[in-house]
């Protein structure tokens, strides 16, 4: 009887939990608990059955119907020809959309952490498109981009005397994209944030070292900021690039995916046969495709991180 | 370069940016950077005019008769000034519906999402049990993970408990925490220091009471942070109601004036209205948040 041995065992510290565990131990647990109900129910539950679902053929009513490696065969195999114009546009986006962003937000921190009059004003000059609904941004630059609209009246300044025509953005299969990536570049505003946070934390003396040294303005960025600033770098490139594979809004309300699928994203083509077409089967294989090209990207940013990655307090 | 050692100072109280010691700078380098404020000025008068411009211009088109928004060459300054436009639309859509559903999606992400997260970030930061590490790896793990790729499943998950066309498929998942912000709350509560904790312990209070009396008062920056964005996110969400209601009276804000759009043609001076008054208490948060904001963000150590 394991009770009674429990029992008449002289020093027993602490009371024994079913496992073994004590409650000191283990109490901490609980206030794990929600996360991890709402993890299985929520996260991985849904993760496996789309996995499954990548698998078979199901419109919603009926049996479904086991496919083995056929919707993969062909998203893959480029018999799906909108699916590849698809990856092909994603990959364009993010190609542009990522480094610009990026680059425009680290200039505009670095002129925000100056010692300004007003900075509350511009930080939320800058901020506001990032906060605007999407649907309000995108109907809005749906206007911006019309042959007639505010982006061309405001070209036309420069390329009129030049004899050049203001492309009409929405409406070519050529121009669609950069129109929408150039409507891209005004959602600088989190990772503008993040930079903002990370320059005011490099210390002041690292600059003083620096100019002792010689360095001018571009000394300075180069060999302090921009080193000091990697770890925000690394975290906003892989937010950058996690977010930018899952565009939507802007081509589901700007362009539906047109003219002639010059914008259609994975996630709008993801939508489309989800909740368009209704096959659920193939959804999830594009859905799938779309996670591994992530996981992938994510993966190599990490293992190439050590090479450009600084982090202090952390030296070799 | 930047690897090399760093002294530990004496923090200076004033913390001035740009040379701490008063030193009398020659009149070339005193001109240099007076150039340089006049150029930091200009830049950032132009960006912020080009970042501010196409939010102002749909406050013009907000006060603007439909007519007239097709006038070539545009005009600046609306005229006549409708104001006429913001009652239209709240007559026109259950604008008033949206709001309320909004509220609720927010309230709700709110609770789920930032206050539990600060349980469940505590209970990594603070306590430890077997499988504590690995649970947080798997936290981390799932911050890689697209939300999408689970909208399929859950999609069918909802219709097959009869809950789509609901509030409840978004707000349901959001209940347990967020991946994010627990990652972010955690690293902040490590940044305190653990004696306070065992402090509280000896006088005799139980884990919850060190979180409410010890904790949670000292986090109230990174919290705040937290609370914001989450706001913010739960405020603009699309894809997910989208997806997954389709009756407009139990639309949200960010979803339903897309409504403007496709229910008369487009009324597009009544689109930019609904959305004015949706981007507004954003806006007015953010204004006055901003610098604790950025502070927070700060202080949470995102970079790590």
């Amino acid at each position: 009887m394991t009770a009674t041995d429990m029992a008449s065992r002289p020093a027993a510290p602490r009371r024994r939990g079913l496992l073994g565990w004590t409650w000191k131990e283990t109490r901490g647990f609980l206030f794990v608990l929600p996360w991890l109900f709402g993890f299985i129910v929520f996260i991985a539950g849904p993760f496996f059955f789309s996995f499954f679902l990548s698998f078979t053929q199901w419109r919603l009513v009926g049996d479904i119907k086991w496919l083995g490696l056929q919707n993969y065969a062909q998203l893959l195999s480029g018999e799906d020809t909108r699916f590849v114009q698809s990856v092909y546009n994603t990959a364009y986006y993010v190609i542009f959309h990522v480094p610009g962003v990026l680059i425009i937000s680290f200039a505009v921190a670095g002129l925000l952490n100056r010692k300004v009059r007003g900075i509350a004003f511009y930080r939320t000059a800058f901020y506001l498109p990032s906060i605007t609904t999407g649907v309000a941004t995108a109907v809005l630059w749906y206007w911006v981009l019309q042959p007639n609209g505010l982006l061309n009246n405001f070209l036309n300044i420069i390329l009129d005397p030049l004899g050049v025509q203001a492309p009409n953005w929405l409406g070519s299969t050529t121009w669609a994209m950069p129109g929408l990536i150039i409507m891209s570049f005004w959602s600088v505003g989190t990772t503008m944030i993040i930079y903002l946070a990370g320059l005011q934390g490099i210390p002041q003396h690292l600059y003083e070292a620096a100019e002792i040294d010689g360095a001018g303005w571009w000394g300075k960025v180069r060999n302090v900021t921009l080193p000091m600033m990697t770890p925000q770098i690394f975290l906003t490139l892989v937010l950058a690039v996690i977010g930018s594979f899952q565009v939507f809004t802007a081509a589901l309300i700007i362009t539906e995916g047109g003219p002639a699928d010059a914008t259609l994203f994975l996630l709008l083509y993801l939508y489309w046969n989800g909740f368009r077409f209704f096959k659920m089967g193939y959804a999830s294989a594009i859905a799938w495709i779309l996670f591994f090209i992530i996981l992938f990207l994510t993966i190599v940013q990490f293992l190439t991180a050590r090479r450009w990655v600084y982090y202090e307090g952390e030296r070799a | 370069m930047a690897q090399q050692t760093v002294t530990v100072e004496p923090s200076s109280p004033m913390g001035t940016p740009g040379g701490s010691v008063r030193i009398r700078t020659p009149a070339r380098i005193r001109a240099m950077r007076a150039g340089g404020r006049v150029a930091t000025y200009l830049v950032l008068w132009v960006g912020s005019f080009l970042y501010a411009i196409p939010f102002l211009w749909m406050v013009r088109t907000s006060f603007m008769r439909l007519d007239k928004l097709f006038e070539e060459p545009p005009q600046i300054w609306p005229s006549p000034w409708i104001w006429q436009n913001y009652i239209d639309m709240w007559e026109t859509g259950p604008f008033a519906n949206w709001i309320v559903n909004s509220l609720i999606l927010v309230a709700l992400g709110m609770f789920g999402q930032t206050i539990i997260s600060i349980f469940v970030a505590y209970g990594f930061a603070r306590t430890s049990f077997p499988g504590r590490n690995q649970l947080f790896v798997l936290i981390l793990a799932t911050l890689m993970l697209p939300g999408h790729v689970t909208i399929v499943p859950k999609f069918i998950m909802f219709r097959t408990v009869g809950l789509l066309d609901s509030i409840w498929p978004v707000a349901l998942p959001d209940l347990w925490g967020q991946a994010f912000y627990i990652f972010i709350l955690r690293q902040f509560f490590l940044t305190l220091p653990v004696e306070l904790d065992e402090a509280a312990e000896i006088d005799g209070a139980n884990l919850l009471q060190v979180l409410f009396r010890v904790v949670i008062p000292l986090s109230k920056p990174a919290i705040a942070t937290v609370a914001v964005f989450n706001f913010i996110n739960k405020w603009n969400e699309f894809f997910e109601p989208f997806v997954f209601i389709q009756t407009p009276e139990k639309l949200t804000l960010a979803v339903g004036i897309r409504w403007f759009r496709t229910q008369y043609g487009t009324e597009f001076q009544m689109l930019m209205a609904a959305s004015i008054v949706a981007v507004a208490p954003i806006i007015i948060v953010f204004f006055f948040a901003q610098k604790q904001f950025v502070r927070g963000i700060a202080l949470t150590g995102i970079k790590s």
